[in-house]
């Protein structure tokens, strides 16, 4: 299908190519590699948020929780279960993942601001736990007494422990493989049922989709994909704490899809990079960061509605 | 046997009866017509039928199997297709996208992650085909909610042509079209009907269109059947032409 917000190629390639030469400019412009890696993985956490908001039209408004289990679950995996960071965050993926599906299937039926509330009552719940469980999350102070391991693919191995270029392109190797998965299925039948769910839900459902079902599944596909992300934010920092389930990430999130462009696949990211960027620069200068945040974010809501990737539309359709 | 066969069926909305026990059968390639005021429960007739609302009383048979407990999505899949009053699409993707979803879930692929270059082919074949057919092979690239009303309905029936129903519900299909459209709209639903075989049950406000294309007709007044049969015995009906005056219906004429 050709597809009515297909990212042009010539974009594509300019994104591919400033993600893989990252870790030699971003010196340049006065960043380094650490946060090239935490815009994927948030740029991540945003694109599998937008799975759900841009393209299936649902609202989830505590999507922190399945990054925060998934950033729990490798951490406990490295810490108890064994000393692989693939399989610390193969646990964490499936911790977060499993667990956003069951709970995904009683929400299925609500829609726009009592998904949301539901959303937002299960991220609450899974804090609690997080916060309270002292003896297994560590609690306020975080989960520590773990790092990610070097990697043994065959021959090889590659120090993504202690070398972070080498773990920058370990995470955007992760990076690119889940986004890949994500443009393959937005493209796919299931897919275009997600999209015709988000234009009209009725005539949907008189297509003969049902609706619930097909929300269900993108639902615990989005909780796989975000667990993911949330797996590889504890391998960054060699550290999980309550705040990677907070509401206020989960909302942070949201204002990475609308600003970069929920309707756009890359729009996330784009968001991700100018929030992470602004909170790494800006928190620096004054402590007042996301009142700049703040700013930005209704500018754009109010006069670019389609985020900042909208405007780049706009531009090269006139 | 009749395709379609509705049974008793009522419908309340609270103190509201919008549809009282009204048994209609639909034989199998028939064009048949509902007409009725403004507010006689056609359209809740229709969701009814659908399977939109479940009937407070009544059943609904398609081919003799009751399916008055069968969700909506599943009706479709069983053969019925329907078209609402107030145009049901896909506003923010192109036409093509629009009939491309409806023929993917058509052929069974709703929950394929990924499907072959021959598949996609023959879908893409069936889009082009179906634009042919309903006059808008030139718009298949525009985003359908920026299309023309009446283009928009044209749309909205070739997406339930593309789930290739035997029974098709059309809920007012020339609402709100000029002259032109409003031919055009009946050539297209005289077609399917001649040419395919296709039974269909249209809900029509404009009588030209009604007495043009129906083999039979049913008329609903206040959410009751007052009247079915060929156009020439409800065009000679009394209680019919009172419920169109708008004199208060009175029951023992019908
Ligand atoms: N979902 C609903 N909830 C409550 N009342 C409803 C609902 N749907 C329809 N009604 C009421 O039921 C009655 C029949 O409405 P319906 O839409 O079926 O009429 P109609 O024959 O299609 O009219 P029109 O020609 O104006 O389309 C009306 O009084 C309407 O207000
Ligand atoms: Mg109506």
């Amino acid at each position: 299908m050709k597809e009515s917000g297909r990212t042009h190629p010539a974009v594509l390639v300019a994104i591919w190519v400033l993600l893989l030469l990252a870790p030699y400019w971003l010196g340049l412009v006065g960043g380094y590699t650490a946060l090239g890696a935490r815009v994927l993985v948030l740029g991540l956490a945003a694109m599998s948020l937008n799975f759900l908001l841009g393209f299936t039209g649902v609202l989830s408004f505590g999507h922190a929780a399945w990054f925060g289990l998934g950033a729990y679950g490798t951490g406990l995996a490295l810490k108890w279960v064994a000393a692989s960071t693939p399989l610390a965050l193969l646990l964490g993926t499936l911790l977060g993942g499993a667990l956003g599906a069951v709970l995904g299937a009683m929400l299925v039926r609500r829609r726009g601001i009592y998904f949301a509330m539901v959303t937002i009552a299960y991220g609450q719940v899974f804090y609690y736990i997080a916060y309270r469980w002292n003896a297994l999350t560590g609690g306020d102070d975080g989960l520590r007494g773990f790092s990610r391991q070097p990697l043994e693919i065959g021959p090889w191995h590659i120090d993504i422990a202690a070398n972070g270029v080498a773990f920058y392109y370990f995470v955007l190797a992760c990076f690119a493989a889940a986004v890949a998965l994500m443009a393959l299925l937005l493209r796919s039948p299931f897919g275009h049922s997600l999209l015709a769910i988000r234009e009209n839900e009725r005539r949907a459902r008189f297509l003969g989709i049902p609706v619930e079902f097909h929300i269900w599944i993108a639902f615990a596909l989005s909780c796989v994909f975000i667990s993911f992300a949330g797996g590889l934010y504890a391998l960054l920092n060699n550290f999980a704490d309550p705040n990677n389930l907070h509401y206020s990430l989960s909302g942070d999130l949201v204002i990475m899809a609308v600003l970069g462009g929920m309707r756009r696949f890359w729009g996330p990211l784009l968001g991700a990079a100018v929030f992470v960027v602004l909170q790494d620069y800006v928190s620096s200068l004054t402590t007042n960061w996301m009142s700049f945040i703040g700013l930005l974010f209704v500018a754009v809501v109010l006069f670019f509605p389609r985020g900042l990737l909208g405007i780049a539309r706009r531009r090269s359709l006139a | 046997m009749s395709l379609l066969d509705v049974r008793e069926a009522s419908k309340n909305f609270g103190s509201l009866a919008a549809v009282r026990g009204v048994s209609l059968s639909v034989r199998a390639g028939e064009l048949r017509a509902v007409i009725g005021p403004n507010g006689a429960g056609k359209t809740t007739f229709f969701n009814l039928i659908t399977g939109a609302f479940r009937p407070t009383s009544g059943s609904i048979h398609l081919d003799g199997r009751d399916i008055t407990a069968v969700a909506a999505w599943r009706r479709v899949t069983l053969g019925m297709a329907r078209t609402f009053q107030i145009t049901e699409i896909f506003p923010e993707l192109t036409l093509a996208e629009n009939l491309r979803i409806s023929f993917e879930v058509a052929s069974g692929l709703r929950l394929r992650p990924w499907i072959s270059r021959a598949t996609a082919a023959k879908l893409h074949r069936d889009v082009e085909e179906m634009l042919d057919l309903a006059g808008l092979a030139a718009k298949a690239g525009r985003l359908v909610g920026e299309l023309s009303h009446g283009d928009q309905r044209a749309a909205e029936i070739a997406m339930a042509l593309a789930l290739r129903p035997r029974l098709l519900l059309l809920d007012e299909p020339t609402a709100g079209m000029g002259e032109q459209e409003t031919y055009d709209v009946a050539q297209l639903i005289r077609r399917l009907h001649r040419d395919r075989n296709l039974t269909i049950v249209l809900i029509e406000h404009d009588m030209r269109v009604v007495f043009h294309l129906a083999d039979r007709i049913a008329v609903l007044d206040q959410g009751s059947l007052i009247a079915d049969g060929t156009p020439a015995e409800i065009a000679a009906n009394a209680a019919v032409q009172a419920a169109y005056l708008g004199k208060p219906n009175d029951a023992g004429a019908a």
